[in-house]
């Protein structure tokens, strides 16, 4: 896929990490023989432009979070590429060290209260990315920045924020310290592991907000939730995994709209909506979630699926466009 | 949804107070509700607003540093705060039960999940253990779960499983009321869905009251016959679902409304709520909602509103002096 791409897309100018395949086991066990996995991940390609955000949203379990990690280079894949500008980011002949990798990629975590040192204030939490990957900043300059910083992030005073400690602040106003954080570095991606979902309701849209305007300037958002329509609040485009799997994925009201994969389909219909008391009709047969292993086959949808046919226990599906920008990976699609 | 004329539980006037060193911290501030028998009740607001405070009291499940410090609870009549041990004893949970926060944490780890079903029914009610088994089993059934499962622990369930046999063991006295305090929020949404799904049927066939606790006001708006929002431990708004979602009134309700992006409808920026939650031990002179408010004056800074009828309709009250009464004003009793 990676040989094809420049004549399938167009020749992106702006920056974009862009995945192929990925594929993260995760052992089961600490024998030294006939170890156990579970494939956390399989076979997932997607694209991060700049400016732009990809929601990437599933169940807990489905492989979300890990593959935010992977792309931060906290787990190494077990096959597959990440290219940066078509720089392969594990590639171990040429590697680049992890300090050029994360002033160009940073994570937001889900909880701010557990992100930023207790023990620092916040000057200090914005102060050491800038001395670390801007060695010649100091003095003034520095100053000037951490102030910058903060103001960007939409908290004032700023002079005061600067010298208070995480514990002064509320949870909205860390996670906004720890989006400064990411900013500091000078950071083109950001990755957004469930950013609002441990913060209060009325101000988890100022958050949400923010990230939209820096998407202005140019940074692009993997955004990762189990909300699908915070998804499509924020993200230009979603991607929706089942058990390691994306099935279905493209233009968010596209995706959420005018959802083709059943288990798209179950998730939306499981969204809830004020004032509309649904009459539920069965979406999906009662089954576990399957544990994923390198040797499991076919969709791992097919034992909850009510519109299963015999292949799908077979190979997981090929990808079928729907639209221009809309795919998926299900049999009843295949044309 | 027809509100019989007797409320099975009247909260009235009741103020909670967080007794610490900087001062008291009323995180229920003069709230009073009712609750009818059979009605499903949401209470929504933002974290540390209070409603899961009340809904402790409602049980009288406090203790220090939490002090309910003003009010009456009356639960068919009788006040659960002058009960003694014993009558409280024997209130709890044969008469309303909870299903707590992250409920799936609330079972005992190393005790199978039969034993603490069955252990709730010889507690309470005079049966001989095999009755009381029969019993568990039977309510395993009724939320969807073999009974083959009383053996087993906590850890060998999943989530959604472990909050249904907490739902059960909470259903298995069959009381008039149940406080469900966020039961849902660790869950994922498909999983939630099934969970309310079935919560719903049983409320049909068993005919139990529900108080709703939550801050997502989508799912309650689906559920709930009546909203009450909190904020900052006052009472700021009670209506029907209908009204609170489409017709609110106060300005905060507004803008928690207007916080949840929607999965179909208009694609539109939304603002939330600008600035941060109340202090509650710096709590201001007038409406505790002042320095988030847009449409805040003199008014609001120098007198608290009452929380008052607005419509016709008794069911509907406001606290805001913004809000044009478009009846009599009719006080809230003290």
């Amino acid at each position: 896929m990676s040989v094809q791409r420049q004549q399938d897309e167009p020749i992106i100018e702006k920056p974009s990490i862009y995945v192929e395949d990925l594929v993260i086991d995760f052992a089961l066990d600490s024998a030294m023989f006939n170890k156990k996995y579970m494939r956390a991940v399989n076979e997932v390609s997607f694209i991060l432009k700049a400016g732009e955000a990809l929601a990437v949203v599933g169940e807990s379990g489905s492989g979300k979070s890990t593959c935010a990690r992977a792309l931060c280079r906290l787990y190494e894949p077990t096959s597959g590429k990440i290219y940066m500008q078509d720089v392969d980011v594990n590639d171990k002949k040429n590697k680049l060290s992890q300090r050029q990798y994360a002033k160009e990629v940073q994570m937001i975590f889900q909880d701010p209260f557990g992100s930023l040192n207790t023990v620092h204030n916040i000057r200090h939490h914005l102060a050491r990315p800038l001395k670390i990957h801007h060695p010649h900043m100091s003095g003034d300059e520095l100053e000037q920045r951490v102030i910058e910083l903060i103001e960007r992030v939409g908290l004032s005073p700023a002079k005061q924020t600067a010298d208070k400690y995480p514990h002064e602040l509320s949870g909205g106003q860390r996670q906004r310290v720890a989006i400064a954080r990411a900013l500091a570095v000078g950071a083109k991606f950001i990755l957004a592991d469930e950013p609002i979902s441990m913060l209060d309701v009325s101000i988890r849209l100022g958050i949400l907000n923010l990230m939209a305007d820096m998407k202005k300037d140019g940074i692009g958002f993997l955004y990762i939730t189990h909300d699908i329509a915070t998804a499509r609040y924020f993200a230009e485009r979603t991607a929706v995994m089942y058990v390691g799997h994306m099935v279905e994925w493209g233009n968010s009201d596209s995706v959420t709209q005018n959802p083709q994969h059943p288990y798209t389909q179950l998730l939306i219909s499981a969204v809830p909506e004020a004032g509309i008391r649904k009459e539920r009709k069965a979406m999906a047969k009662k089954a576990d979630i399957p544990l994923w292993k390198p040797e499991s086959k076919g969709c791992p949808f097919a034992e909850r699926c009510l519109q299963v046919k015999p292949e799908c226990s077979q190979a997981m599906p090929p990808v079928t466009q729907l639209a221009e920008d809309h795919f998926v990976r299900c049999y009843l699609y295949e044309n | 949804m027809s509100i019989s004329k007797q409320p099975l539980l009247q909260i009235k006037d009741v103020c909670v107070d967080y007794v610490t060193d900087n001062g008291n911290a009323r995180a229920v501030n003069h709230v009073s509700l009712d609750i009818h028998p059979g009605e499903t009740v949401g209470l929504a607001g933002e974290s540390g607003c209070g409603k899961s405070t009340l809904a402790f009291a409602i049980s009288n499940l406090h203790n220090a540093p939490a002090l309910i410090s003003h009010g009456e609870i009356l639960f068919e009549g009788r006040d659960i705060l002058k009960m003694d041990d014993e009558q409280l004893r024997a209130f709890r949970w044969n008469e309303t039960a909870m299903v707590f926060q992250s409920a799936m944490n609330s079972l005992n780890p190393v005790i199978t999940i039969g034993d603490q079903l069955v252990d709730v029914v010889l507690a309470h009610k005079d049966v001989t253990p095999a009755e009381a088994y029969a019993k568990g089993e039977e309510l395993l059934q009724v939320v969807g779960i073999h009974p083959s499962r009383m053996k087993s622990y906590p850890h060998q369930l999943s989530g959604g499983m472990r909050q249904r046999v907490v739902i059960a063991i909470a259903l298995i006295l069959r009381p008039k009321l149940i406080i469900m305090d966020e039961p849902t929020t660790a869950l994922d949404v498909v999983v939630e869905r099934d969970i309310m799904d079935e919560l719903f049927q049983l409320k049909d066939k068993f005919g139990f009251a529900i108080l709703f606790i939550s801050h997502d006001l989508g799912l309650m708006g689906e559920i709930a016959d009546r909203i009450g929002i909190m904020y900052a431990g006052k009472l700021v708004e009670l209506g029907t679902a209908d009204e609170i979602l489409h017709k609110a009134q106060h300005p905060y309700t507004k803008g928690l409304v207007r916080s949840f992006p929607t999965i179909h409808g208009p694609k539109v920026r939304l603002e939330g709520i600008p600035g941060n939650p109340l202090n509650l031990l710096e709590t201001p002179e007038g409406c505790y909602f002042q320095a988030r408010c847009s449409l805040c004056d003199s008014e609001c800074i120098n007198n608290m509103p009452p929380l008052i009828q607005t419509q016709t309709e008794p069911s509907r009250l406001v606290a805001c002096h913004k809000v044009q009464p478009t009846s009599v004003r009719v006080e809230m009793p003290a």
